[in-house]
Order: structure tokens, then sequence, then C-alpha cells
């Protein structure tokens, strides 16, 4: 099993786009390698031509393509933090 | 009459509407009164919108002399704060949504509100519905109306807790690994999770997509049947919704449980339930028994990997459904000089300890080399589940546990430990898994304290266990237990 380090958290957090704390990190990485030791019983299983199943019920029902003048714009831009020209607007990309 | 308009059920309260012996009016108001004394220590609403509700209620009222305003005619009910309802806030119970407001109504809130029910307010949750006792709340501390230094259980802990202290006859929650039937259990209600697609998502806040699924808490089975029936069935606007219509409920709780066969893993409940807890499923199966049910043992081998397995996954789509919390379109952002940072320090700020574990985890699982090993490992675990299941259910109707492993806890107790916070969904996660639908009911209290009887049904099979549960509250008096101090 691998061990969950302070770094392994830092390139998760990093992936998922969450800055953390110092004392946060150190305590992800005991839980979660305490929750990992304990999820390591599912390797023990034999899966060998299990199929994956991602969902519970064979889902997919589907509808016309047709396009539809939503008008959401204006009610979408309503509540974002900050939009201008009928746009969101961001702090510059590159830091 | 008038003094107990709170206690009155949402049938009862349907009919009495229906029949002009209540108004719909009188029955909001003492709900919003029973609110307003109660709620500053019970903690069960996060916004409680009594302008519109009376309005509402006025305008049921006004119906009735010349329409039927519908089977849920003025009956108040409680939405759990991951459903959106128009102009009103949406938390979710976080901070990162702190100020939103959403410009729709989800198609189940639409529905009851068709039905003629009356919106009172939203309820406090677990942030994003991650929880197993309410205690992950940005806004409040829910106290469980029994025991008020005790959990109302989670994540939808404040729409148990609101039916269980009067302050609403019915409330919709949401159940990825237990977050109905828990709550129900630990608040002494009923609580039914539907199958999978059985109710529309849309309007709801995806926590885990393979496996959310909204429901109806009330205080009896035929109340939830009723809730139940305006809930069910497909919605264009849900994709994942099924294209299966509601069952007739009335008929089915018409018929006893003679012939049923109910079928108990034993092997799985040896170790790790509460001796109370045991004891009082025990004398629930007697009961069944005595109602002409059948038990028969079964087997379901890897439900001992069913909190692994759900876990893995459920923080892996969370991870997923999360990212769109990122200060762009919509809640809080932090200020900072460029993009990158803007979305770290929003994301840090807005999310709690408890999502922000869960989003680490499932990243986790879903990051290169560790894909295979945990994500699809435990989507082959949960075709295995799924499968035990089919299994169990070639010889018997009904899979009965009890729906948690222990009476409500205390609050505190467990929020260091996360693992352990986890272990209590030992006996909700496996229906969830496999997409079944599962209803907590009642069963004898454990030194003054609510313990649930899970019932477990084949897919799309909610029937039979509100016939089940119908029958068997048909034969004892728990559900109708009032928490002392709150009558």
């Amino acid at each position: 099993m691998p061990r969950v380090t302070v770094e392994t958290v830092e390139h998760v957090a990093r992936l998922a786009r969450l800055s953390l704390s110092p004392e946060e990190k150190e305590t992800f990485a005991r839980q979660l390698d305490q929750i990992l030791a304990y999820a390591e019983s599912i390797q023990s299983l034999d899966t060998r031509g299990v199929p994956p199943m991602s969902h519970a019920i064979a889902s997919g029902t589907f509808r016309e393509d047709v396009p539809r003048d939503a008008r959401l714009r204006e009610t979408a831009l309503r509540e974002a933090p900050d939009a201008a020209d009928g746009l969101f607007r961001v702090p510059r990309v590159l830091p | 009459m008038a003094a107990q308009l709170h206690w009155m059920g949402a049938a009862q309260a349907a009919a009495a509407v229906r029949a002009r012996e209540v108004s719909a009016t009188e029955l909001v108001r003492a709900h919003l009164d029973r609110i307003a004394a109660l709620d500053g220590t019970v903690g069960a609403f996060l916004e409680v919108m009594a302008d519109r509700a009376l309005e509402r209620a006025r305008r049921v009222d006004g119906l009735l002399s010349n329409s039927d305003p519908g089977p849920l005619a003025g009956v108040p009910v409680a939405i759990k704060d991951v459903l959106d309802v128009e102009g009103v806030p949406t938390t979710c119970g976080s901070r990162v949504l702190e100020g939103y407001v959403p410009p729709f109504t989800a198609t189940a809130v639409r529905r009851l509100e068709a039905a003629g029910a009356i919106v009172l307010g939203k309820t406090n949750l677990d942030e994003f519905a991650m929880g197993s006792s309410t205690e992950n709340s940005a806004y409040r501390v829910t106290r469980n109306p029994w025991s008020p230094d005790r959990v109302p259980g989670g994540s939808s802990g404040g729409s148990a807790a609101a039916v269980a202290a009067g302050m609403a006859p019915l409330a919709i929650g949401t159940d990825t690994g237990g977050s109905i039937r828990q709550p129900a259990a630990f608040c002494g209600v009923v609580g039914l999770k539907p199958s999978y697609g059985r109710v529309s998502r849309w309007g709801l806040v995806a926590f885990a997509s393979s496996l959310d699924q909204a429901g109806p808490f009330g205080r009896s089975v035929e109340d939830v049947a009723l809730a139940a029936a305006v809930l069910f069935g497909p919605d264009p606007r849900d994709a994942t919704s099924a294209p299966v219509a509601a069952p007739d409920f009335e008929a089915a709780m018409a018929r006893d449980a003679a012939g049923l066969r109910i079928g108990v893993p034993w092997s799985f409940l040896e170790t790790g339930v509460d001796a109370a807890v045991m004891a009082s499923f025990k004398d629930a199966l007697r009961t069944l028994e005595d109602a002409g049910a059948r038990m028969v043992d079964v087997s379901l081998p890897h439900l001992s990997h069913a909190i692994a397995t759900y876990y893995l996954i459920a923080t892996a789509e969370a991870s997923s459904n999360l990212a769109r919390f990122d200060g762009v379109r919509y809640g809080r952002r932090a200020d900072a000089p460029d993009l990158a940072s803007m979305y770290g320090e929003t994301r840090d700020r807005g999310f709690g300890p408890e999502v922000k574990r869960r989003i680490v985890l499932g990243t986790f699982a879903l990051s290169s080399g560790y894909y295979d090993a945990y994500y699809v490992r435990a989507q082959q675990v949960r075709t295995l589940i799924r499968r035990d299941f089919e299994q169990a259910f070639a010889g018997c109707d009904v899979v009965a546990t009890p729906t948690a492993p222990t009476p409500p806890f205390r609050i505190g107790e467990k929020t260091a430990d996360p693992l352990q916070m986890y272990l209590a969904d030992i006996f909700t996660v496996p229906a969830s898994l496999a997409g079944l639908p599962a209803v907590s009911l009642p069963s004898a209290p454990a030194g003054g304290l609510p313990v649930g009887l899970q019932l477990q049904g084949r897919l799309f099979d909610e029937e039979t266990l509100l016939r089940l549960g119908h029958a068997f509250q048909q034969r004892t008096n728990h559900h109708r237990a009032r928490p002392a101090g709150l009558a």
C-alpha cells in the first residue's frame, strides 16, 4: 500500500485546485493514510473478469437534439462574483 | 384539533384541508409558530420562508372553492438545502455558496408544490451532504429532538429533526450513502431512499452522481407513500431519471405482509452492532413474523467491503462534481492576483474540513498511478455487491438490517476520527451502491433513544417496502412516540 505523505497531499491538492494550510496537509496525510489502510481490504478480492459498475441502472434516456433559446445568459451572470460585457470576468490568467 | 395541528400527519392534514375542516393557512401558521418556538433549540432550519409559505397557503385555500389543489393540499414541507427553490438562497451548508440565489426550482420541489404542498423552509445538512451527523454544516448545529446533546444523524439531519419535532409533517432529504435513512433512524421517523433514478435530480446540487437520490421523510409509512407518489416519475430535464411510473402505494399498503419473505444477512450482523440495537432489530423481526412474513437467512459476502468501496467511489465523484465551485460563476470569490491562486484560495476558504478531505481522497483515487488500483477496483467490487443482492433476492423479497449500528451518538463524539464516522454508514451504503430502494422505520427505542429498522428491496420495488413497512406500523406504536418535552 502506498504511504500517504504530506508530499502526496500537496500533489493531489494542486490537482484539485485547493490551497491547504501546513496543518491541513499534515492532518489529511495522517487521516488519508488511515482511510486507505482500511480500504486496502478490497485489494484482496479476486476481481478478474468483473466489469466495473459506473451507474446503478443502465441510464441514458435521450432527448431530441434540438437547439432552443434558453435565454439564460443574464440569469446566469446575475450570480457571478464578477461579470462584464455579458461574460464572466476573472483575475489575470498568467501570474 | 387546533392545538395539535403540528402533530397532524401529511395524509391526515391533506384530507382535512380538502374537506375544508382546516385551512392551509392555519396549518402553515401552526408550523411556523412551532418553528419559532423550537428551532432556536433544535436548529433544523437554515432559512424559514414564512411570507412565501403563507402566500402559497392562501392560494391553496382560494383554490378549494372550485378545484382540488392536489393530494398534498396545504401540507407543509421542509426542503434540504441542496435542492433549489427559485429566489431563495441555496447554501448546501457551505460558505462557498454564500449569497447564491438559484434562478430555478428543483423538479422535486415543483412536483410537491404542484400537488398542493407548501414549502416552509430550507433545512440544515452536512456541507454538500457529506457527513453522518450534520456537524459538518458551516452554519449551525442541529440537535436531536429526542436528546439535545446527541446528533440528529446526517447528512439530512435538519429534515429529519424538523419532522421529529413537529415542525413539518413532511421533509425532503437526499441520500448518497445513507443520508435519509440514518437520520430517520436517529430521529425516530420514517425515511425512504428511492431506487436510483426514481426522483428527478434537476435542481439538486450533485455530490456523487452515480449514487445521489432524493426522497421523503414523514412520521408514518402512509405519509411517506403519499409524498413518494408525488415525487416519483421521469423528468425530461434529468437524463438519469428512470422512465418508470410511480406504483399504486395505496393498493400495496392495503395488502398485508402475509407471504413476504424477509432475508436477514446474519453473518454480516455478527460484529459491530450495539446490543440494544440488535435487541430492537430482533423484536422488529418477531413483529414482522407475527404479521405473516417468513424469515430466511441470506448471504451477502461482499458487504464487508461496502464502506471501502463507497468511500472511494463517492469521493472520486465528489472531487469531480465539486470542481465547479471555483469562484467564477456563483457564490464567494477570494481576492487573489491571478486565476490559479483565486481558485485555490476560494476553495480553501469556502470548503470545510470534511469536504476538503473528501476532495483530496477522491482526487487521489482518480490520479494517475492509483486510478486502476482504487477507483476501477472499487467499481468492480460495486458489481460484486450488486450481484450479492441479486442472488439474495432470488430467495427473498426484502433484505432487513438495522439502519445504523448504534443509537444516535453524542455531538462531538466522532468528529476527530473521520474513519469512525464513515463506519457508522455500514448498513446503509450497500443499497446505495446497488441502486436499490430502502426505507428506515422506527423500531423499539434503546434507552429512550430512537432506533431504525432498514428494509431494502429490489430495484423499483418501493411498493413491497412500503407494504411491509405499513404492516409493521399497523402492529407497533414506535412511530407514534413523540420526543419528551416537545409535546
